[in-house]
């Protein structure tokens, strides 16, 4: 195994390893830039909800990769990890964005037009 | 769909009888058996193949993936700029698809692609309501989900 080290194989999987977790790195960097950056809670959550989604996702596919090819053992728990994130943090985002549009959170001031606020309102309209 | 491949898996178990292997190689030589008896036999059957529909699925994912890079880099950009010029804005997107797992789906894929964040569903599930985060043009917007999600989840469910 040792004198393996140093083949063309590892040298490949080792780089494929580096790319992945600093990309994962780089983006889950970006998420907490965005997180202080951006000006309201919608275009917030889409830093944290994005963002990071694929970072996170990055560094497991390189942890994946590092046990299966480095040490040889095949780790069923991080591909389950990744599938689970692919669902539920896309659900998040929504229920963090349609949450706090219902409780009458305003967007930026920047935004240049909203039309769910036409269909809320005709919505409230029929119920009165 | 199911019932093919609940067939296909039929012929494998009546394959591995004939031949005697109850090994996971005789089941593997049956159902690829089976799936050419199917193949053959595909006039008989009211729907398409299933593997023609388990190709949609691949080929949904893997649109999906470039998307999903594509436009990470195009957040990544907007928020390392030294000046922040977003225009956020929220608009509404009709859609053609009807049953529930495939407004779920498309919903879901939307606001897993940076960039546009879905925050609201109508009432009869015909009108999705997206929050963009940097906004040019709405027909750009609504025609790039069209072409790319919906036609590919429309690949999908299509019996």
């Amino acid at each position: 195994m040792r004198e393996e080290r140093f083949s063309i194989e590892t040298t490949i999987v080792n780089i494929l390893i580096i790319i992945l977790i600093s990309v994962g790195v780089i983006f889950s960097t970006v998420t907490a830039l965005g997180l202080v950056r951006l000006p309201d809670v919608y275009t917030r959550t889409h830093a944290a909800s994005k963002s990071s989604t694929l970072g996170v996702m990055c560094i497991l596919g390189g942890t994946f990769i590092h046990f299966l090819f480095i040490e040889d053992h095949f780790n069923p728990q991080l591909v389950i990890a990744i599938a689970f994130l692919f669902i539920t943090s896309p659900v998040a985002g929504h229920l963090i964005g349609r949450a706090s549009y219902m409780s009458g959170i305003p967007l930026a001031e920047e935004t240049v037009r909203d039309d769910m606020k036409i269909a809320v309102e005709k919505k409230k309209g029929e119920q009165k | 769909m199911a019932l093919q491949i609940l067939l296909n898996f039929f012929l494998a178990g009546v394959w591995m009888f004939m031949t005697n292997a109850f090994t996971p190689t005789g089941f593997a030589v049956g159902f690829i058996v089976g799936l050419l008896l199917i193949v053959l036999m595909r006039r008989f059957f009211s729907y398409r193949l299933y593997t023609s529909r388990i190709w949609a699925v691949i080929s949904l994912f893997f649109l999906f993936l470039k998307e999903l890079v594509l436009s990470s880099f195009s957040v990544f950009k907007l928020v390392v700029q030294p000046r922040l010029n977003i225009r956020p804005a929220v608009f509404e997107l009709e859609t053609e698809l009807t049953h529930d797992w495939e407004v779920t789906l498309l919903s879901a894929l939307i606001t897993l692609t940076p960039g546009t964040l879905v925050i609201g569903i109508s009432e009869d599930q015909k009108r999705l309501y997206i929050h963009a985060i940097d906004f040019d043009d709405i027909e750009d917007a609504v025609s790039s989900i069209k072409n790319t999600f919906e036609r590919a989840i429309l690949e999908v469910s299509r019996p």
